[in-house]
């Protein structure tokens, strides 16, 4: 019996952890599916103005993505602080956006050309002048669908 | 002695290892979707064709380097830009062929005609900035959306936004089909004439 007795009695017993794992394992799954991974660094500032009438973007697959803002601060010696284009991972120059647009479309699924969509990621102190630019050379690259990604709120909060 | 179970494998350390992946995909999630205001481009044609359009049936909106707003030669600040598409758009000026049944604007005769003849144009320059470019688009889009909201509510008793978000419903019960044809004539009778000039 003496087994029995080398618990001391007063001591709370320790709470059964065996199913913390399950329980993380449950959120892990969540967050895996969940996930995006942000597959482009930003070289540039990109914050993005605000509007109500938006419409969600949800096939990630239909969207190539042009990123406009002012150089980084480490990039600024480099390019100065005029607002660049971002394609892929680099600045580029407005010249560039028709071959980008080549070469997503040749990386696309053959019956997904007709719906690509290029979203339009601007910083809001951006001038409009390259953001024009912009649009002639998807006019000319013949991508016709864009969309000036924003963020959903009350216009108010785009002056200043 | 009783039957003897073979050791169990330690698991004390499988939270540790699953925290850790939890940790990793926590950091890396961005869960929001994109979302902004969709515009489809002119294509570029060589043809100079010249449409006539009257000019009782264009709106036109100039941005200027500064940020100011001119509507039909008039300054304006962008909170009564809304209204003043939505007065535009509704006018229903036309007479016989051109009438508009369904619009409730003033039926001014030097404004637009109806809504399918209506053209809102706009126009920036270089230095406007994008942040109130895309306010002004946004209110834009949001006279086209009220009048189409209101026509709407009329027909089908139910709003033009909810139609748009019933028809993006996989688990929506009622007929596709019919709200298509419906979300199309709501865009027929309010078609979303935005023109941008170079």
């Amino acid at each position: 019996m003496s087994k029995f007795n080398n618990k001391k009695k007063g001591e709370l017993p320790a709470v059964n952890t065996a199913s913390l794992p399950d329980i993380v394992f449950m959120l892990l799954f969540f967050f895996m599916v969940a996930t995006v991974m942000r597959d482009n660094t930003l070289n540039i500032k990109n914050e993005l103005p605000f509007a109500t009438q938006v419409e969600k973007l949800d096939k990630k697959d239909y969207i190539m993505y042009v990123y406009i803002g002012k150089p980084n601060d480490g990039y600024q010696e480099l390019y100065g602080e005029e607002a660049r284009i971002q394609l892929n991972d680099k600045i580029s120059e407005v010249g560039d956006v028709q071959a980008f647009i080549y070469s997503e479309r040749e990386s696309k699924r053959e019956e997904l050309i007709p719906f690509l969509t290029t979203a339009l990621k601007v910083d809001k102190n951006a001038s409009m002048g390259i953001v024009g630019d912009v649009k002639q050379e998807l006019r000319k690259a013949n991508a016709l669908k864009i969309n000036y990604t924003t963020l959903n709120g009350d216009i108010s909060k785009n002056s200043n | 002695m009783a039957k003897r179970s073979s050791p169990e494998v330690n698991a004390g350390s499988m939270a540790d290892i699953a925290f850790l992946l939890l940790i990793f995909f926590l950091v890396t999630t961005t869960i929001e979707t994109d979302s902004g205001i969709s515009r489809k481009l002119p294509p570029i044609d060589d043809s100079e064709e010249d449409v006539i359009i009257k000019q009782k049936n264009i709106f036109t909106v100039i941005l200027n380097g500064k940020d100011q707003l001119l509507v039909e030669d008039e300054v304006m600040e962008i909170k009564d830009l809304r209204e003043a598409a939505i007065k535009f758009l509704d006018n229903g000026g036309g007479v016989g062929e051109d009438k508009c049944y369904y619009c409730k604007g003033a039926e001014n005769p030097k404004s637009s005609d109806n809504p399918d003849k209506a053209i809102i144009s706009l126009k920036n320059e270089r230095e406007t900035t994008y942040a109130t470019y895309i306010s002004v688009q946004n209110e834009l889009v949001a006279a086209y959306t009220f009048l189409r909201n209101r026509r709407s509510e009329e027909l089908f008793r139910v709003s033009y936004t909810e139609m748009q978000k019933n028809y993006k419903d996989v688990n929506w019960p009622g007929n596709k089909t019919k709200l298509k044809e419906q979300i199309t004539q709501l865009k027929k009778e309010y078609p979303q004439k935005l023109s941008e000039v170079k």
